[in-house]
C-alpha cells in the first residue's frame, strides 16, 4: 500500500479547472518529483493534497485513509507537511517562533525537536531570535523545511525549493532535502530545476496539461530523449 | 565571535527596543510640547488620558483588521455597549442590593464599577463571539469581499446604537458618583483622580496585550495567521480559533475603553463609541495597520494632539484635528509608522 495515493483528482480554482484526473503515489521513504510545463498543475496537485484546494472529484488517501475533503488544519495532523513556492515562513515571527508554530499541533514538548532541527540546519542556530522576513532566501527556505518537518512528518511535500535560490544555495538545499529522506521521511518535490531533482529521485512523474503524461523511474525520465528535448530544456544526459 | 554574529546580536537589542524608543521619544516630546510656553500642560496631561483611552480600541481594531482583514466599523458601539453594560451593573443591579459601596479614596466611582468592568467586558467579548457565528462567519465562508463586510459591520453598528437606544433611552446617563476631588499639580495642571486610575488600567491591559501576543501559543497563533493565514492553516492553527480569540481580545478591550471613557467624560451617551470612532481609525492609520505597536503610538499622538488643539479651536472640533493628521498620514507615508510595506 503506497503512503500517499491520489487518484484521478480533479481540482481547480473558480471555474477553471487545472487537473483533470491526475492520479499519482508516494510510497514510505520514497522521493518522488512532479515536472512538467509551467501551468500543468504541479502546484495545484500539492494543495489539493494538502486541502488549501478542494478535490472535486477523485480520491487521496494517506497511509490507508482518506483525506481528500479534509480541512487542511487535520489533514496536517495525519502525518503530511507541506512547504509553499512562496511565502512559505511567517515574516513577522522569529525563527524560533516559525518553529514553534511548525509544532502547533504536536503534543507535548516540541523544544527536543527544535534543536534537532537547529543541528540539521545550522544556519538557523546562530540567530533564533531574528526575525523570519529578514532572512536570506536560502535562509528562509532552510527554515521554511525546517517549520514543516517540527510535526515529524512521514512525507514532506516541497513545491519547488530551489525557486529564486543562488546556485550555491540550490544544492545546498538538495543536500538538506537529501538528508531529510535519509532519516526516512518521504519526499514528494515539484522542481523547475527538474535535472537535479530527478537525479535524485525513486520515481517522476510528468504532467502536462492537468493530466498525467508519463511516469518512470527518476534516471529513466533523465534519459528519455524527448522528456529531456521538451521539458528538460535541452538534450538527455 | 565572528563580526557577523555580532551584527545579529545588535539587530536583535534593536528589534526588541525599538518601538520603547519611540514611545520614549513620543513621551519626551509630548512632555517637552507641555513646556513650550504656548501649550498648556494640563492639555498635555489630559492629551496622555485620553490617549490610553484610544489605545485600548485601536489596538482590538487593529488586531480584527490584521487578522480578519476588515474595518470593523462596529467597533465604537462595542465600546458603547461596555459602557452602558457598566453602567447596568454599577448604578441599576448592584446598588439594587444594596451594595452602595461608597468611593474608593479619592476615585468619582465606587467598588460596583470595579465588579461591573469584568462583567461588561465578558458581555461585550459574547457578543461578539456570537456576532461573528452569527453573521462574519458566514459571510467569510461565502468568499464576500472586504468592504462589504465592513458595511455588514456598519449595519451592526446602528442595529447595536438603536438597541442600546431601546434599552436605556438616547438620554444622557451618568455613573453613580462618590467624590469631586480634584487634584491640583504644578504648573497649572489640575487633574481629576480618575485619570490616574484611566492611565493605571490602560497600561495593564497594553502590557496583558503585549504578552499574550508575545509570550503565548495562541497570541502567536494570532500573529501568524495575521502574516500568513493559509501558511498557518498547513501548520494545523484553526483560523476559527485564532478568530475566536481575536473577537474576545478585541471586544474585551473596547468594553474597557468605553468604560473608561464614561468615567473620563462623566458621561453616558448612545453616540458615544461611533463619535470615538475617528479618533481610533486615525490612530490606527497612523501607527499603520495590522500593528499592535503601531496603534499604541498612533494613540499617543492623536490624543495629545486632540487635546491640545483645543487651545486654539472649539473642543467640540477637536475630532478633526484626529482626522487631519490621519489625512496627512495617508498622503506622505500611507503605510503608517509601524505599518509593513505590502
Amino acid at each position: 500500500m503506497a503512503l500517499l495515493e491520489a487518484s484521478e483528482v480533479v481540482a481547480g480554482y473558480g471555474e477553471t479547472e487545472v487537473l483533470h484526473g491526475v492520479s499519482i503515489a508516494v510510497d514510505a521513504g520514497e522521493v518522488v518529483t512532479i515536472i512538467g510545463p509551467n501551468g500543468c498543475g504541479k502546484s495545484t496537485l500539492m494543495k489539493a493534497v494538502v486541502g488549501l484546494v478542494r478535490v472535486r472529484s477523485g480520491g487521496v488517501a494517506f497511509r490507508g485513509s482518506s483525506i481528500a475533503g479534509m480541512p487542511p488544519e487535520r489533514i496536517v495532523r495525519t502525518g503530511l507537511c507541506y512547504v509553499p513556492q512562496t511565502n512559505n515562513v511567517f515574516p513577522s515571527l522569529t525563527i524560533r517562533e516559525n518553529l514553534e508554530m511548525g509544532a502547533f499541533v504536536r503534543e507535548g514538548d516540541y523544544r527536543g525537536r527544535m534543536e534537532e532541527m537547529f543541528a540539521l540546519f545550522p544556519d538557523l542556530t546562530r540567530q533564533p531570535n531574528r526575525r523570519a522576513g529578514s532572512l536570506s532566501g536560502g535562509q528562509r527556505q532552510m527554515l521554511a523545511i525546517a517549520r514543516a518537518l517540527m510535526l515529524d512528518p512521514a512525507l514532506l511535500l516541497l513545491d519547488e525549493p530551489s525557486a529564486g535560490l543562488a546556485p550555491a544555495m540550490v544544492s545546498m538545499v538538495f543536500e538538506r532535502v537529501r538528508e531529510v529522506n535519509r532519516a526516512g521521511v518521504a519526499v514528494l518535490l515539484v522542481e523547475q530545476n527538474a535535472r537535479e531533482a530527478l537525479r535524485m529521485s525513486d520515481r517522476g512523474y510528468l504532467l502536462v496539461a492537468g493530466e498525467n503524461r508519463l511516469e518512470a523511474a527518476g534516471r529513466d525520465l533523465l534519459d528519455n530523449p524527448d522528456v529531456a528535448r521538451l521539458y528538460l530544456g535541452g538534450r538527455a544526459t | 565571535m565572528t563580526a557577523d554574529g555580532l551584527r545579529g546580536a545588535a539587530r536583535r537589542v534593536s528589534l526588541a527596543w525599538g518601538p520603547m524608543h519611540t514611545f520614549a521619544l513620543l513621551a519626551l516630546l509630548a512632555a517637552g510640547m507641555g513646556f513650550l510656553p504656548f501649550v498648556k500642560m494640563s492639555l498635555v496631561v489630559n492629551g496622555v488620558v485620553l490617549a490610553s483611552i484610544i489605545a485600548l480600541g485601536a489596538i482590538g481594531l487593529t488586531l480584527i483588521y490584521g487578522i480578519l482583514n476588515f474595518a470593523n466599523i462596529a467597533h465604537g458601539d462595542y465600546m458603547t455597549l461596555g459602557a452602558y453594560v457598566a453602567l447596568f451593573f454599577a448604578g441599576t443591579l448592584l446598588p439594587s442590593f444594596g451594595a452602595e459601596g461608597g468611593g474608593i479614596g479619592p476615585f468619582t466611582f465606587g467598588y460596583p464599577l470595579l465588579v461591573a468592568l469584568p462583567l461588561s467586558i465578558a458581555a461585550v467579548a459574547a457578543l461578539a463571539v456570537a456576532l461573528d457565528a452569527l453573521l462574519y462567519r458566514r459571510l467569510r465562508e461565502r468568499g464576500v469581499n472586504a468592504v462589504l463586510i465592513s458595511m455588514a459591520s456598519l449595519g451592526v453598528a446602528i442595529g447595536l446604537r438603536g438597541l442600546v437606544q431601546m434599552l436605556w433611552s438616547g438620554d444622557v446617563q451618568r455613573l453613580p458618583r462618590e467624590s469631586r476631588e480634584v487634584w491640583h499639580l504644578p504648573m497649572d495642571v489640575r487633574v481629576p483622580p480618575d485619570s490616574l486610575f484611566i492611565a493605571a488600567v490602560a497600561i495593564v491591559l497594553v502590557a496583558a496585550t503585549y504578552l499574550v501576543l508575545s509570550r503565548t501559543k495562541m497570541g502567536k497563533a494570532m500573529r501568524a495567521t495575521a502574516d500568513n493565514p493559509d501558511l498557518a492553516l498547513v501548520s494545523g492553527i484553526s483560523t476559527q480559533r485564532v478568530i475566536r480569540w481575536t473577537w474576545v481580545m478585541g471586544a474585551a478591550l473596547a468594553a474597557t475603553a468605553g468604560v473608561l471613557l464614561a468615567v473620563f467624560q462623566a458621561n453616558i451617551i448612545p453616540i458615544m463609541g461611533w463619535k470615538f470612532l475617528i479618533p481610533l481609525f486615525a490612530a490606527v492609520i497612523l501607527g499603520g495597520i495590522g500593528s499592535p505597536y503601531g496603534a499604541l503610538a498612533g494613540a499617543f499622538i492623536i490624543g495629545v494632539t486632540m487635546e491640545v488643539s483645543t487651545q486654539w479651536i472649539n473642543p467640540s472640533y477637536k475630532p478633526a484635528a484626529a482626522f487631519a493628521l490621519m489625512l496627512l498620514m495617508l498622503l506622505m507615508r500611507p503605510r503608517g509608522l509601524f505599518g509593513s510595506r505590502q
